[in-house]
């Protein structure tokens, strides 16, 4: 299949799956009558349509991109097939920030804060990931500074959250670690979203360096590829995506370790082919995973990082296991 | 098409490169000597402004889109991140004359592969080529980036008798068609045989500079290398033999 | 007779029927003014945290714990000889007049407990409750819904409102989908959870959801006497079915 075939699958994908997530809820609305009262916005399934599974569906189509785009430019910067958002800790550090944010009422006094906290701490979180395992993309060194990263972004926002005076802490803290999409309304869309494009604009410019990354540094540089440049690219693009997508869904994992994976084996590995194929098919993974939280269980919340990880995980396995085979 | 003036590099307060002048011009295909640590690497890397430096590299000065448009760089690790296709790899060398996706391009990485003598690898998969194969690869990106010159950092290392030779006429070849090749290599004999000129370095100095039958003498060989070899012109060509150490 | 609280039901029995002498601590919560009905009253003691070791150096003759209290502290305070009293949760009718028989016997005033019985019998009697039909649901943060098992689902119930939240495995509730919830439509949503000073956390945003504005909800509604199964809940169910004969009578005028 060709490049141009495999975005326009993916696409109707998303489309397809967009539209499901629209039309299945715990309230038996049918299908006609949704997407009327979608269109029209009158009585109780108006209110439904518009007030609740649109900016759920919305939100499912900005996060999974967010996730998607930023595993892969993330990889093809590291050239590391399992540097992602999730597992190196950049979602953690955007939960941290989101907390800080909530917690110290800033969010109350200034509805931004919330986005620009999480913004800041993906960004530490980066910034440190990249010059602990920037240079060489080792594994090893990648997945044990992101242990590191993970471990104190979780502890604080723990710590925090159990300070605070609120009886919820322990519920809190399952939300930012596992994430949901449960009753989000369109003030989160539209505080996600300039964060979300902005993010996605500086990281799919990243394609052609990323591209001659895959020959080192050394090569790439002497083919005209600013590394500084790049770098920074890498830190603040993912920086606002992964922290708006965090700051309104919580930390959902492995959407950006598995998509560009799967990817690979069909598109090839150029990263910047990569980077548009994997935000569409992180959107779709994501908005699958959200419409399995609502059909598995409808009635338990269940949470949606539960379920990517649970795909996610065996995926991780099994590439740590291939490496392991071929070094 | 490069000039070198007292080019210096560090590394802490000790001079890596020490106040290296030099120059090169069309047609030339050079090779780079000296013993391990001499400063090869370092050399060309500060040619190319890669990394700081001290004096004057005339390629250093271009901005980054420019210099690559004048010089391509093999380095020594060859490194291919992920299995791209040997096709895509190849065309990763029109990366600096901006998107270029026209025939000029397409005839670029085509002419580099034949050059190579890749035309039947497009579609295989980089990483899973053998050692050879990965390194012929990587010159005919390099080729593909139509730069007059070429700096390549011990480009035949590991490969087998044939395919040295090989990269040694590809080189020359590039050279003889109006280009400049410069080559770090630690076999003498190749450099005796396919080098226009060589440039000898020890503990960062250009000690010598000239033709191969000139600056591979008794002397120098003894100096630097700590070697006694057998040098001489025959009908086909020079033929150097390396035959045994000195006491240091 | 010295006696500690640490928990904040057996706290409000305790104030209300124990001799001001007898209470040598109360729980932390006790002087929490959205959780405690008699928080002035309890600012006279000293507070604990529910710790053994801060209790037993009080050198109590009775601690009152709930059955829900850590069992570590418990078995600790046991091992160091203190008499410890665990009292069974009280939700129900029969469960409330059980736990303040109970009260009034360990604390040595029956009489007290007996009169607040009878007090308490006799306002549940008077309470005019709107007729049948009225449907509510009482929710709190991350859009929970209590369930007819719980304080909040027997407070609904006694002031003769329907749950909307119950049905097979809600009997304690369970998260309420918001959606459900806009198209169920009931007659009273009452959103609650700011009790206490819990700051603000990211779960009780859900109730700052936008449909939730054009659902009849009421806030601020749930106060310290929706907190305990005592008799102080049932100045709770009075303002609700007050409030629940109002709605009957805008119903009946359109």
């Amino acid at each position: 299949m060709s490049y141009r075939a495999i975005l326009i699958w993916l696409s109707l994908a998303v489309a397809g799956l967009f539209l499901a997530s629209l039309l299945i809820g715990p309230s038996g609305i049918g299908p006609m009558e949704g997407l009327r009262a979608l269109f029209t916005g009158e009585g109780a399934p108006g209110l439904v349509m518009r007030e609740l599974r649109l900016p759920r569906a919305l939100l499912g189509v900005g996060v999974g991109a967010a996730l998607g785009l930023s595993g892969a430019a993330m990889q093809g910067f590291l050239r590391n097939p399992l540097a992602e958002p999730g597992l190196i800790g950049t979602s953690a550090g955007a939960a941290l920030g989101a907390v800080i944010a909530i917690q110290t009422g800033l969010y109350a006094a200034f509805a931004l804060a919330l986005p620009f906290a999480a913004l800041a701490g993906a960004g530490v979180a980066v910034a440190l990931i990249l010059a602990l395992a920037g240079r060489e993309g080792r594994a090893l060194v990648l997945i044990l500074a992101g242990i590191a990263v993970s471990a104190l972004a979780g502890a604080a926002t723990a710590l925090v959250l159990n300070l605070a005076p609120s009886p919820y802490a322990a519920a809190e803290i399952v939300f930012w670690l596992m994430g949901s999409l449960a009753d989000r309304s369109m003030t989160h869309v539209v505080l996600a979203t300039p964060f979300l494009i902005l993010g996605a604009v500086i990281l799919l410019a990243t394609g052609p360096g990323l591209d001659a990354l895959s020959l080192g540094e050394d090569a790439a540089a002497s083919m005209g590829v600013s590394l500084k440049r790049l770098r920074l690219q890498i830190v603040f693009g993912s920086a606002l995506m992964v922290g708006a997508a965090t700051a309104v869904a919580g930390a959902v994992g492995f959407v950006g370790l598995v998509v560009p994976h799967l990817l690979r084996h069909s598109l090839g590995a150029r990263p910047s082919r990569l980077l548009p194929a994997s935000a569409l098919g992180g959107a779709a993974m994501l908005l699958a995973a959200d419409i399995a939280t609502r059909v598995i269980a409808p009635e338990r919340d269940l949470k949606l990082g539960v379920l990517t990880a649970i795909v996610g995980a065996p995926f991780f396995l099994a590439m740590i296991r291939k490496m392991g085979r071929e070094t | 098409m490069l000039q070198l003036e007292n080019l210096t590099a560090l590394r802490g307060q000790c001079p890596v490169v020490d106040t290296v002048s030099a120059s090169i011009g069309p047609g030339e295909l050079i090779g780079l000597i000296g013993p391990n640590g001499a400063g090869k690497t370092t050399l060309m890397r500060a040619a190319l402004g890669l990394i700081a430096h001290q004096g004057d590299s005339s390629l250093a000065r271009l901005d980054p889109m420019a210099r690559a448009r004048a010089a391509a760089w093999l380095p020594q690790a060859r490194e291919i991140a992920w299995g791209l296709s040997v096709a895509e790899l190849v065309a990763l060398g029109r990366l600096p004359h901006g998107r270029d996706h026209g025939a000029q391009g397409a005839e670029a990485v085509a002419a580099a592969l034949a050059r190579m003598g890749l035309e039947n690898y497009r579609a295989r998969i980089a990483t899973q080529l053998s050692g050879g194969e990965q390194a012929r690869v990587l010159i005919a990106r390099a080729l593909a980036q139509q730069s007059p010159l070429i700096l390549a950092d011990e480009p035949i290392a590991g490969l087998d008798p044939a395919a040295q030779i090989e990269t040694m006429e590809v080189f020359r070849a590039h050279a003889d068609a109006g280009g400049a090749v410069l080559c770090s290599l630690h076999d003498l004999g190749l450099a005796a045989r396919h080098c226009t000129r060589v440039w000898v370095m020890d503990r960062g100095r250009l000690v010598a500079d000239g033709p191969p039958a000139t600056v591979l003498s008794r002397a120098l060989l003894a100096d630097v290398f700590h070697i006694r070899a057998h040098f001489e012109d025959t009908a086909q060509g020079a033929v150097f033999q390396a035959l045994s150490t000195l006491q240091r | 007779m010295r006696v500690v609280s640490m928990n904040l039901c057996t706290d409000q029995l305790a104030l209300a029927l124990a001799d001001p002498g007898q209470i040598v601590s109360l729980s932390h919560f006790a002087t929490d003014p959205g959780m405690s009905v008699h928080w002035k009253q309890a600012e006279e003691y000293p507070l604990n945290y529910g710790r053994a070791e801060e209790i037993s150096i009080l050198r109590p003759d009775l601690v009152l714990a709930d059955t829900w209290s850590n069992p570590d502290t418990i078995r600790m305070l046991k091992t160091l000889g203190i008499r410890v009293e665990q009292l069974p949760p009280s939700t129900s009718l029969p469960e409330i007049r059980a736990r303040i028989t109970k009260m009034g016997a360990l604390l040595g005033h029956p009489k007290r407990a007996a009169k607040m019985l009878a007090d308490f019998n006799a306002r549940l009697a008077a309470i005019k409750r709107p007729a049948k039909g009225l449907r509510a649901a009482v929710i709190g943060p991350s859009g929970y819904g209590y369930g007819p098992r719980t304080l909040e689902g027997q407070i609904l119930a006694l002031a003769g409102f329907d749950n909307v939240v119950s049905g097979p495995g809600l009997d304690f509730g369970g998260r309420l989908p918001l959606e459900d919830l806009v198209m169920d439509h009931p007659d009273l949503v009452i959103v609650g959870g700011s009790q206490g000073s819990m700051g603000t956390s990211r779960a009780q945003s859900v109730l700052d959801h936008p449909v939730l504005r054009d659902l009849p909800t009421q806030r601020g509604l749930r106060d310290a006497r929706w907190t305990c199964g005592a008799p102080a809940m049932l100045g709770a169910v009075a303002d609700l079915a007050a409030l629940g004969r109002k709605i009957e009578q805008s119903k009946v005028s359109q």
